[in-house]
C-alpha cells in the first residue's frame, strides 16, 4: 500500500459559506464512499486568508507576506490523504473527488516516514 | 523485422536475438522482483555478457534461458548490494542522531525513493517461462511503459529502452536528443514508476480499451517519427522505424484479433515499403509521383495489404473505421497502384472520408482535398483546400494551394502562395513531443 496526497485545485471561494453547502455535501458523500481509503484531509479557507511565511535562516528573522505562495486561476483548496494499492487505484479514487470535474486533482505519492 | 535489400550480417542477427531474448527475460524478471529498474539493470548486464560471450562460445541452445539465469543471478547480487548499502546508511543515520552530526548522505541518496523497498528474499524461478505467462509479462511491460501518467516522451524513451533494448546512446540518436538528456529522462521516469506506484500489471477489463488505445498511440507516434521526421537532416530514420515496426509486430502478436494493432503493423510495413525511394540522392523528399515503384519493397507491401484485409475482417460492421486502419488502407491504395496515374483516387477519397469521422483534423481534411484534386481536377481540389479552416500557419496548406493554382495557370497567385509557405517555419509537432529535453 502506498500513501497518496490528492491535492485539490478548484475555485478560490469560501467553501464554508452557505451558498457552497451543496458542493460540501458532495465532498461529504465522497468521504463516506471512500472512507476505507481516506487517512486524512482538510478543506482550506480561500487564498485571501493565506499568509506566506519565510525566515532569513533557521531561527532568523521572520518575513511574512499576504496571500498564497503562488497565484493561480485554480487555487489549492484542500487535500485528502489516500491509501491505495497502486497509482491506478489512487487515480480511480481521485476521479471521484468533486474537484476532478470542477477543477483538478493532483495525485502525488507521500514520502514514507523513516523509522 | 528488417526489410532492407541486404540481409543482416551475423553480428546484427546476434544483436537482434539478444535484444528479443533480453526483452522477454526483462518482462518476466520485472514481475519476479517487482521492480522494473532493478530488472533492467540486471538484464542489461546479462545482455552485455551475452554480446561478449556468444560470439566466442557460440549461441546457447536456449538463448532466453541462458540470459534468464545470468540476469536472475545478477539481480540477486544487486539486491544483496542494495540491502548492504541500506544497512550501512541506516547505521550511519543512527550514529548521526546519537552524535548530533548532520553529515547526511548525498542529496541524491535522500531523494532516492528506491530505498527500503527491496524484498529481503529473492524468488527462485524456472529458466523457461510458459508462453501464456510470457505473453502476460510482455503485456505488463507494455502497459507500464505506456502508462497514461507518463509523458509521451517518457513513454517512448522507456519503450525503446525496455521493449526494444536500445542503449541510451541509441535512443538519443533515434530521438535526435543527447545521451545525457535521455539518461535524465529515464531516471525521472523510473523514479516516478517506483515512487508513484505505477503498477506492473495488465489493466482490468474495464480499463483495458482506454489503456490499449494509449499503447497504440505511443507506437503510432514512434512509427510516424521514424517515417517522417518533420524537419531536420534525415527525413527517414531507419533505426527508429525498425524499432517501431518491431513494437507494432509485438502488439499484433500479443493481440492478433485487435483491429488497431493489425492496422498499425500494416501502416508501418506499407510506409516502410517506400523507404528506398523516399529521398533523392541529395536527401530531398521525392513526391509519390516521382518515385520508382520497382524499388518499393514488394514483400512489405504484400504483408501490409494482407493485414489491411485482416483488419477489415476484424472490424465491426457499421461502426466507424479504426483510424489507423483507414490510414493503412490509404497507404495500401498507393502501394498497390502500378503507377501514379493509375492510383484509385476514388477509393482514397472514401478512406479519407472514413478517417475524418474518427479524426476530424484540418490536416486530414487537407490530405483529402489533395486526393480530391487528383480525382475531380485542380479547381475542385482548390475549393476543398480553401475550405479547410485553421491552417493559416501550416506551410503545406499554402504550398498545396500554389501547386493547384499553377495547374490552373494562375501563376501570380501561385507565386504569392509559395511566398506565404516559405515564410512559415516547418511544423515540428512530433519533434516537440518526442524531444526528451522538452
Amino acid at each position: 500500500m502506498t500513501m497518496y496526497a490528492a491535492i485539490i485545485y478548484s475555485a478560490d471561494v469560501d467553501y464554508s459559506a452557505p451558498e457552497h453547502a451543496e458542493e460540501m455535501a458532495e465532498y461529504g458523500a465522497f468521504s463516506m464512499a471512500a472512507a476505507h481509503a481516506i487517512r486524512g484531509g482538510a478543506a482550506l479557507f480561500p487564498t485571501a486568508t493565506a499568509t506566506t511565511v519565510r525566515a532569513s535562516g533557521k531561527g532568523g528573522e521572520i518575513v511574512t507576506s499576504d496571500g498564497p505562495y503562488a497565484e493561480t486561476k485554480e487555487a489549492l483548496t484542500g487535500f485528502f490523504l489516500l491509501e491505495a494499492d497502486d497509482l491506478d487505484a489512487a487515480i480511480a479514487l481521485a476521479a471521484q473527488i468533486p474537484a476532478a470535474w470542477n477543477g483538478a486533482v493532483e495525485v502525488r505519492p507521500v514520502v514514507p516516514m523513516m523509522g | 523485422m528488417s526489410h532492407d535489400a541486404a540481409a543482416p550480417g551475423p553480428e546484427e542477427t546476434l544483436v537482434a536475438l539478444v535484444r528479443d531474448a533480453g526483452r522477454d527475460v526483462l518482462a518476466s524478471l520485472a514481475r519476479e522482483v517487482g521492480d522494473l529498474a532493478l530488472a533492467e539493470d540486471a538484464v542489461q548486464d546479462a545482455v552485455l555478457r551475452a554480446l561478449d560471450r556468444w560470439p566466442v562460445d557460440g549461441v546457447p541452445d536456449r538463448p532466453a534461458a541462458w540470459l534468464r539465469v545470468v540476469a536472475r543471478n545478477r539481480a540477486r547480487d544487486l539486491v544483496r548490494a542494495e540491502s548492504r548499502r541500506e544497512a550501512r546508511e541506516e547505521r550511519a543515520h543512527r550514529e548521526d542522531l546519537v552524535t548530533g552530526r548532520h553529515s547526511a548522505a548525498p542529496a541524491h541518496d535522500q531523494e532516492d525513493p528506491m530505498s527500503s523497498s527491496y524484498p529481503g528474499h529473492f524468488p527462485e524461478g524456472p529458466d523457461e517461462i510458459p508462453p501464456e505467462v510470457l505473453h502476460d509479462d510482455l503485456l505488463r511491460l507494455l502497459f507500464t511503459c505506456c502508462h497514461p501518467s507518463l509523458a509521451p516522451a517518457s513513454q517512448v524513451a522507456l519503450a525503446l529502452r525496455t521493449l526494444c533494448g536500445l542503449s541510451e546512446e541509441e535512443i538519443a540518436r533515434a530521438l535526435l536528443s543527447t545521451p545525457d538528456a535521455v539518461a535524465k529522462r529515464l531516471v525521472r521516469t523510473r523514479q516516478k514508476i517506483r515512487a508513484a506506484g505505477i503498477p506492473y500489471k495488465v489493466p482490468s477489463e474495464a480499463e483495458l480499451p482506454q489503456r490499449w488505445a494509449a499503447v497504440l498511440t505511443t507506437v503510432y507516434l514512434l512509427l510516424n517519427e521514424g517515417y517522417s521526421a518533420t524537419a531536420g537532416p534525415d527525413l527517414v530514420r531507419p533505426a527508429l522505424l525498425e524499432q517501431a515496426l518491431r513494437l507494432a509486430g509485438l502488439l499484433h502478436a500479443l493481440r492478433p484479433d485487435d483491429v488497431g494493432a493489425c492496422a498499425l503493423l500494416a501502416l508501418g510495413l506499407l510506409q516502410d515499403s517506400r523507404r528506398a525511394e523516399r529521398l533523392d540522392d541529395d536527401g530531398v523528399p521525392k513526391l509519390l509521383a516521382d518515385q520508382d515503384r520497382s524499388r518499393w519493397d514488394r514483400a512489405a507491401i504484400r504483408a501490409g495489404s494482407e493485414l489491411v484485409t485482416a483488419g477489415l475482417r476484424l472490424s465491426t460492421a457499421g461502426a466507424p473505421v479504426d483510424r489507423y486502419l483507414a490510414q493503412a488502407a490509404i497507404a495500401a491504395c498507393h502501394a498497390l497502384a502500378p503507377d501514379y496515374a493509375a492510383t484509385d483516387w476514388d477509393a482514397i477519397v472514401s478512406w479519407y472520408d472514413a478517417l475524418l469521422v474518427t479524426d476530424p483534423s484540418p490536416v486530414v481534411a487537407l490530405n483529402r482535398a489533395v486526393a480530391l484534386a487528383e480525382r475531380d481536377g485542380a479547381e475542385a481540389g482548390l475549393t476543398a483546400v480553401l475550405a479547410v479552416p485553421g491552417l493559416e500557419r501550416y506551410p503545406l496548406w499554402h504550398a498545396t494551394q500554389a501547386v493547384l493554382l499553377r495547374r490552373l495557370g494562375r501563376e501570380e497567385e501561385a507565386a504569392r502562395a509559395d511566398a506565404r509557405a516559405a515564410a512559415l517555419p516547418l511544423p515540428e509537432p512530433t519533434r516537440r513531443l518526442l524531444d526528451p529535453a522538452g
